[in-house]
């Protein structure tokens, strides 16, 4: 081969690059192991923290993944595949993901789903950016949030959109209800481009998503949906929220089939009306049809992209997160409406039975009276720390606290069973809780 | 060969028994909160599952199916074992926001990870939370700029980018309110040393290379750019995009760069998975430490050096004020880091330089066979990295056979195309990436492929422009794509 290319040895190959920059050694990177020793290496790493029953949810959840999903997703063809630039030889990932995007606008109730993006968070940075774009008739760049949005995803739009003049405000929150007081609800001040709303709520509530989009409208501000997808087997769609339907919805889309793999690659849904698809940012898939005339999917709408528009684009975004969206795609397909509606409820009906059996407890209560979803937070009556330290040494983890997030709640823990929580895993919770509580000294 | 939408077999009430909960749970959710319509999700058997994804799958071209020599891209072999290790168990079913003393096996691989990075690249400290390459331009973009708003150098907001830039370069500087200022480069592929000392000023924040370029030559007076950035008050910024060129041989942090963007998804060989997941881990030096993206993993106790365990948690906004943020819900694609850190311990020390010789050595064959061959390299006096540029402006003149025709004919040979039409500056161009996990018998095979279409461009040309006949469709109508939007099946009314 160097005779072909005319070099003595690979080092003449790396002749334009100024000798003293040459490096000799990488101190930092260990001596290689074989496929044996690594594997060694990961199944003891991995042991070491499998094994404790988790009840912990808040923004990803643990749902079961039937067998086939990651069997077909991490085929080979799908695999190693990339981004489908040569669409005559991406039929398969196209197709797929034209699957997904119909799934998705049928799931949100919306006319159109882009290709995924990134998370769920950076999702809901994305959709602020969009509604500034695509809210057309406001100057405004003032974003209120409900206080049930997830307070991560609100820091991860902060920092995305730092550069682009955006701010953040806070809707009220009935601390009774555990929803947005709507009652409290004016703006003072330059009316703002977006409100952005979670259902089910960070807390597990169902707010009272018809009035507030109608009140949204009402401002002249477009509606942002945060939704978990799983819900939207039985929760009504975001595109007919109110009279007019939110106008972007976005969220996580870990829980249909990707595994909780301590939060990531996961993938981030992103759907719109119609009137506002040219401010979408992501990949888009279309269906056209071929020189015969068959009918074949094509990457579309590029022109929004930064590989055309370059530094006028939507956004930098040059993925999905294609392998996720093709488990998800698997995945609903393999639970239909019927079964995602049965994980839904199922999931809905356990945490409502722990909720019961824990705040039965001395000292526990419900902090909020407003419906659940899949998620409920409690109220100590002593910091929640130690307990979930005294939970965990039992191989249980007992959910999120949530006083350095939310410290008006006061001790709040925020907890969650799916449908993978048998009554005995609640009963071992419940009785791990009631211990902990006993060994523990009430402050209040 | 094609496949029906999963929606055309979908019957209703049928359904995959096993997977979902046997008994029904009617929760006590309020009627005004319910949905009253079903989604259209399929009605199919767990067998008609398997069957539809397996036959689209069977639809694609793949590395592990097809020579995939897309430039820039990296399309290497992704070894089987990065995924099943990063898939077991104790790792795929750990939340997020599990305590530290239920991760400490895998905050040890993260802590690692972020220890080889920082000696390949040659930078000062790592953050992996970067979810795309994309992104993690955007972390080293907004770290520039936070550093400059810092020193109370709020003016500086001006981004130099060449012209042979990806796209993502100049997005991002806008993402992140700069400026972008384009700078041209030279007839031998290098910056413009003249262009780039009239662009620099007292408004520059900083420039973004990447090296070797996307022309596929190495920047060779890359120190004279950095001391013109750096006196000027700039910093250099590096896209990792063909860091797989240089891998073990020279680093990043020695040529002065402030801060780089890794894609493991291209040099540690995570997969590409259809577009996705990538992975996108900063690096920085000394001045843009305090910005790091959060959280990170800190080693906090040496537990005695007997048995050399340590202890791990995370750095989080608290500890790095300065921070420019979270950029994902939790620490970005976990799962991915994972692959990259199993990758990169069985490539080892002595490994790591080998990848970027034999992708070098792989590029530099290919391009000089096909130069004797007649075919015209856009840089022929300058070495490959591990990409190189042909333009077929020459074929597009006289035969009217252009380089979409070229790469679609390539896929009728059972080859992927390489990239096309990028960079821009080069006309009719494609840019070859072989990587080093090609045996020669492939490159072999491709260059014969190449001469194969150039005769038949002569031969027949308007066979060649109409190609490809062999795959599942064959050329895509885009315009009417983009004009009669069709996003979503929708059910016969």
């Amino acid at each position: 081969m160097l005779r072909a290319i005319g070099a003595g040895s690979i080092d003449e190959l790396f002749d334009e690059i100024p000798r003293d920059l040459l490096i000799r050694d990488l101190d930092g990177v260990p001596a290689a192991l074989s496929e044996m020793e690594i594997s060694r290496l990961m199944r003891a790493r991995a042991a070491e923290d499998r094994g404790a029953l988790c009840f912990i949810g808040a923004g990803a959840y643990e749902h079961h993944i039937p067998t086939v999903v990651w069997d077909i997703a991490t085929r080979g063809e799908f695999y190693s595949a990339y981004t489908p630039y040569q669409a005559e030889a991406s039929q398969g990932t196209l197709q797929t993901i034209y699957e997904y995007q119909t799934m998705i606008t049928s799931l949100t109730g919306l006319d159109v789903s882009n290709a995924s993006l990134y998370d769920g968070a950076s999702g809901l940075a994305e959709a602020t950016l969009m509604a500034v774009r695509a809210n057309r008739k406001s100057k405004s760049k003032r974003v209120l949030l409900a206080s049930g949005v997830n307070a991560t995803y609100r820091k991860v739009a902060q920092a995305i959109t730092a550069s682009q003049g955006l701010t953040f405000e806070t809707l009220p929150l009935d601390t009774a209800s555990g929803i947005t007081d709507l009652s409290k609800m004016k703006i003072d001040g330059e009316p703002p481009v977006a409100i952005v709303i979670q259902q089910p709520s960070f807390f597990g509530t169902l707010e009272q998503v018809d009035a507030l989009t109608d009140w949204t409208h009402e401002q002249g501000a477009l509606l942002i949906a945060i939704v978990n997808p799983t819900s939207l087997a039985v929760l009504k769609a975001p595109g007919n929220w109110g009279a007019e339907g939110a106008d972007i919805a976005c969220g996580e889309g870990q829980p249909l089939g990707v595994p909780l793999s301590s939060g990531g690659p996961y993938f981030g849904i992103m759907a719109c009306k119609q009137k506002i698809v040219r401010q979408m940012p992501g990949r888009i898939v279309g269906r056209t049809t071929d020189l015969d005339g068959k009918p074949g999917f094509t990457l579309t709408l590029q022109a929004r992209e930064q590989h055309i528009r370059r530094s006028k684009a939507t956004s930098n975004i040059c993925t999905n997160q294609g392998l996720m969206v093709t488990a998800a795609t698997i995945y609903m397909s393999l639970l239909g409406p019927r079964g995602l509606r049965r994980v839904a409820l199922t999931s809905v009906r356990q945490t409502a039975k722990l909720a019961g059996m824990i705040s039965a407890i001395d000292g526990i209560e419900k902090a909020f009276s407003a419906p659940h979803f899949h998620e409920v937070v409690l109220r100590l009556d002593r910091p929640v720390g130690p307990v979930l330290e005294a939970l965990a040494a039992n191989n249980i983890l007992g959910g999120l606290d949530l006083t350095s997030d939310y410290p008006e709640l006061g001790h709040a823990l925020l907890v969650c069973a799916t449908e993978t929580k048998t009554d005995a895993d609640l009963e071992s919770y419940a009785a791990a809780l009631e211990n902990a509580m006993c060994n523990s000294q009430a402050k209040t | 060969m094609s496949e029906q939408l999963i929606f055309d077999i979908s019957k209703p009430g049928r359904r995959a028994f096993a997977q979902a909960p046997l008994d029904i749970a009617e929760g006590d959710i309020p009627a005004a909160y319910m949905r009253d319509d079903v989604p259209t999700l399929p009605e199919v058997s767990e067998l008609q599952v398997v069957r539809h994804f397996t036959r689209l799958s069977q639809q694609n071209f793949s590395i592990d199916t097809h020579f995939y020599p897309l430039g820039s891209c990296t399309m290497k072999y992704n070894p089987r074992a990065c995924n099943a290790l990063a898939l077991l168990p104790g790792f795929a079913q750990r939340h997020p926001l599990g305590p530290v003393s239920h991760g400490q096996g895998f905050l040890a691989c993260m802590y690692e990870l972020q220890e080889m990075l920082k000696s390949v690249t040659g930078m000062q400290a790592v953050s992996l939370t970067p979810m795309a390459g994309a992104q993690g331009e955007f972390a080293g973009v907004a770290m520039i700029r936070a550093y400059h708003i810092a020193r109370g150098d709020e003016n500086r907001n001006e981004i130099i980018v060449p012209d042979a830039a990806h796209g993502t370069n100049p997005a991002t500087a806008t993402m992140c309110g700069c400026i972008v200022k384009e700078i041209t480069s030279t007839a031998e592929g290098d910056v413009d040393i003249a262009a780039l000392q009239k662009a620099v000023g007292p408004n520059t924040a900083g420039i973004m290379l990447t090296n070797p370029s996307t022309l596929g030559v190495f920047e060779r007076r890359i120190m004279e750019i950095q001391d013109i950035i750096h006196n000027a008050g700039g910093l250099l910024y590096y896209d990792g995009a063909n860091f797989n060129a240089i891998l073990g041989k020279v680093r990043p942090g020695d040529m002065g760069f402030d801060v780089i963007h890794l894609n493991l998804h291209k040099t540690f060989s995570t997969p590409h998975g259809g577009g996705g997941p990538g992975s996108g881990a900063v690096g920085v030096g000394m001045r843009l430490k305090p910005f790091l993206p959060v959280p990170i993993v800190r080693k906090v106790v040496d537990r005695g050096e007997k048995d050399g365990s340590a202890y791990y948690d995370w750095l989080t906004e608290d500890d790095l004020p300065q921070s420019i943020g979270r950029l994902s819900a939790f620490m970005g694609n976990a799962g991915v880091l994972l692959r990259a850190y199993v990758y990169m311990r069985m490539v080892g020390k002595d490994g790591m330089k080998r990848i970027a010789e034999y992708a070098t050595l792989n590029a530099n064959y290919l391009m000089a066979r096909l130069k004797d061959a007649g075919f015209e390299a856009a840089f022929p006096n300058r070495r490959a990295s591990h990409e190189f540029i042909l333009t077929l402006k020459k074929e597009a003149k006289t035969l009217h056979v252009n380089t979409m025709d070229f790469a679609k004919a390539l896929l009728d040979k059972d080859f992927h195309a390489p990239t096309t039409y990028f960079p821009l500056l080069v006309p009719e161009c494609l840019l070859i990436e072989p990587t080093e996990t090609e045996t020669r018998e492939v490159l072999d095979n491709f260059i014969d492929a190449m001469i194969a279409i150039a005769e038949e461009a002569k031969a027949d040309p308007e066979r060649v422009r109409r190609a490809p006949y062999s795959t599942p469709v064959r050329r895509l109508d885009d315009v009417k794509a983009a004009r009669h939007l069709d996003l979503a099946w929708k059910p016969a009314s």
